[in-house]
């Protein structure tokens, strides 16, 4: 492959939980991958502006507020609004079961919850990319 | 002697040891043993290991320093230690039936829960509010709220807690003038609030001001409760979410001293004298799996502490010297997967933060990795305590375990390498520095990285997550927060809005603002203007403007 897959971590929202969000950043890059990690509470906007600026196949978003049916949707429909909808997204964090359904229908790809190896969601970004 | 058994002790390593290891059947386990924090363990720990230790030195009295065994003479044979568990979440109304009902269980002091608006002051319709209103934490806009979340709760009987820290003078203010109203007196009330920014900036993450305004907030503090609110902790420094953040035991130790120096040292250039504001600090650590070496954390903490007060502040009163502090379960040590397991990693936990002394104590419920927890999980929570405290009879005397080789071998261990972190800290300049540096971030992150590893590696075991897996059905029944409270939390707004004197809420916001801009301690005019009904929000972002936010450098 020619190009590095990259990755924008993110952080939505007020919560200030990143241990795994910097964990996962750290994997992805030991897996390969360009990864930017934006650092606390970042607005829906200032998360698509920053993927749209850094040109980003995925944005990886962490959540242990339980602010994630509000705030993973907002990211999806923002980056459509761009016509970045080419970007995948996934998530992770304390997210009860239940709600990852209905994540998974406003087009969160994937949501990794506790306990998910890192080297999965590696897997999982570089198989389930649309940009290639 | 100490030769003969030096001499016996090598004889049984070279004739006795190195023969069984050799043999394949009794091969050992690893090749290397060590703890959590990285420190080598040897296969037996004799009284060589004490060597050129003084008892007196070392361990002394319980309530005399170095304070090893304890800050109290006579620790949990007087009274156990405070059962506290944090809790709040929703509105004011639910939260104050939850700390009802915990105070029927049995519980003996509150710990109060604030949601992260509340934590970064954002009133609720705050448009940054959206989708965490109520979800970690209870939300507190105005004294209203306040005035419902201790509804019918006696503030002269019971201790609370508050987690709140960069606008810990506000909800402190909302509490004095709750209890005023309850008829007991800000000199009557008992508590603590966080008040740890340093900590915030290192691995939790609600800060609001840089850190020059936000330690000014803390000074003014301390100089306001020691003539307001004598019985008050006005800060509670804290390793524990520098632990929660991924460090060992060791940096939690170090790092959590080396603010604590920092919060010493600005309160001395803010001229108090340290006898005046030292016997007000608490701490909060974490208490993780690693049972012996928590055990020896909290030892160490304590001697390390009583040292650094005395022979670096110069203090004077016992009182200053004494590390006190609360004690959580690890939340970060809990696993989703099969939860019921939890409840036994936290009797551990428990246990080991009593047999380290703690003052209070928080245990989890096993049901936190997935979401807040039940009623049921809370009890459960709860009654592990109890059990330890009536049933266990490791309270019936003094540190009991002190005098073990290999336990007070790794408590002179853990404070030799944290002593040496806040070395490293002072060459720096200080925590705050090492803080802006990123220095203390980094140190916490490459240690969480290794720990993941080690478990992805299987070198680490979390039973039932890497090892000992079964088939598991998605659980039921966990607790949901409304989406209904934000929208209810703004109407509430609305109202305080309508009926309070906006014309006085004006004026005292004012004064604030000219408190801010001069050297005047802050907390008078936050007082005035809580009791004005101004809101969270307002008050904080008076401050916001003078003091300018605190911007972390990415990574």
């Amino acid at each position: 492959m020619d190009r590095k897959i990259r990755v924008l971590v993110a952080k939505p929202g007020l919560d200030g939980h990143d241990r795994g969000a910097k964990v996962v950043a750290r994997a992805l890059r030991d897996a390969g991958m360009e990864v930017i990690y934006t650092g606390l509470r970042q607005t829906p906007e200032q998360i698509v502006s920053a993927a749209i600026q850094e040109d980003v196949d995925c944005v990886a978003l962490s959540i242990l507020s339980g602010a994630h049916n509000h705030l993973f949707p907002k990211v999806v429909d923002l980056l459509k609004e761009k016509g970045a909808d080419d970007v995948l997204v996934v998530g992770g964090g304390v997210i009860p079961d239940e709600d990852i359904p209905g994540l998974v229908a406003k087009g969160v790809a994937a949501v990794f919850t506790p306990g998910t190896p890192t080297t999965k969601t590696a897997e999982y970004i570089r198989e389930n990319i649309k940009r290639k | 002697m100490k030769d003969r058994i030096k001499e016996t002790t090598g004889r049984w390593y070279k004739e006795v040891y190195e023969k069984s290891v050799a043999d394949p059947r009794r091969k050992e386990r690893r090749e290397n043993f060590e703890s959590g924090s990285g420190i080598p363990i040897k296969p037996l720990y004799t009284p060589v290991d004490l060597e050129g230790k003084d008892y007196e030195e070392q361990l002394g009295f319980p309530g005399e320093f170095p304070f090893t065994r304890g800050v109290q003479p006579t620790m949990y044979r007087g009274r156990f230690w405070t059962m506290r568990q944090y809790a709040g979440f929703a509105s004011a109304e639910e939260s104050n039936k939850r700390y009802k009902m915990l105070l029927g269980s049995g519980q003996t002091g509150l710990s109060v829960a604030f949601d992260l608006p509340t934590q970064i002051g954002y009133d609720s319709d705050n448009e940054l509010s959206a989708g965490e209103v109520g979800k970690v934490g209870v939300a507190i806009d105005s004294l209203a709220d306040m005035e419902t979340l201790f509804d019918g709760i006696p503030l002269d009987k019971v201790s609370t807690s508050m987690t709140i820290n960069a606008p810990a003078a506000v909800l402190l203010a909302m509490y004095i003038a709750v209890g005023e109203k309850h008829g007991v007196s800000s000199k009557e009330l008992d508590g603590t609030i966080q008040n740890d920014l340093l900590k915030e900036y290192a691995a939790r993450g609600t800060y609001i001001y840089p850190p020059q305004p936000s330690m000014r907030l803390i000074t003014d503090i301390f100089a306001y409760c020691k003539d307001n609110v004598p019985k008050w902790n006005t800060i509670s420094i804290s390793g524990y979410h520098i632990r929660e953040a991924g460090s060992t035991a060791v940096q939690e130790v170090a790092f959590t001293l080396a603010d604590g120096i920092a919060y010493v040292e600005a309160a001395i250039k803010a001229g108090l004298d340290v006898d005046d504001f030292a016997p007000r600090l608490s701490f909060f650590f974490n208490s993780h799996n690693d049972f012996l070496e928590e055990i020896a954390k909290f030892r160490a903490a304590r001697r390390l502490w009583a040292k650094i007060m005395k022979d670096r502040f110069g203090a004077k009163n016992p009182r200053s010297l004494m590390l006190r502090f609360h004690t959580q379960t690890g939340g970060c040590t809990l696993t989703a997967q099969q939860p019921d397991n939890n409840v036994v990693r936290v009797t551990l936990q428990a246990l080991a933060a009593v047999l380290g002394g703690t003052q209070s104590l928080h245990t989890n419920s096993r049901d936190e990795a997935l979401a807040l927890p039940t009623e049921d999980s809370v009890r459960i929570a709860l009654r592990t305590q109890q059990i330890i405290a009536y049933e266990s009879g490791v309270c019936d005397t003094v540190d009991p375990l002190a005098g073990s080789y290999y336990l007070e071998s790794l408590c002179d261990k853990i404070e030799e390498q944290a002593a040496d972190y806040i070395k490293r800290i002072d060459e720096i300049g200080g925590a705050v520095r090492a803080i802006e540096q990123g220095f203390i971030q980094r140190e916490i992150e490459d240690s969480a990285y290794k720990y993941q590893m080690s478990i992805e590696s299987g070198d680490r075991t979390v039973v039932g997550l890497n090892k000992f897996q079964i088939k598991e059905t998605a659980p039921k029944g966990l607790l949901k927060v409304d989406e209904a409270v934000g929208r209810a939390q703004c109407e509430k707004i609305k109202a305080v809005k309508a009926r309070r004197d906006n014309a006085a809420v004006k004026a005292a916001l004012k004064d604030l603002e000219t408190a801010a801009k001069g050297t005047d301690n802050l907390m008078p005019p936050i007082l005035a203007a809580v009791k004005q009904y101004a809101t969270l929000g307002e008050i904080c972002d008076v401050m916001r403007d003078v003091f300018g936010e605190y911007k972390p450098t990415g990574m």
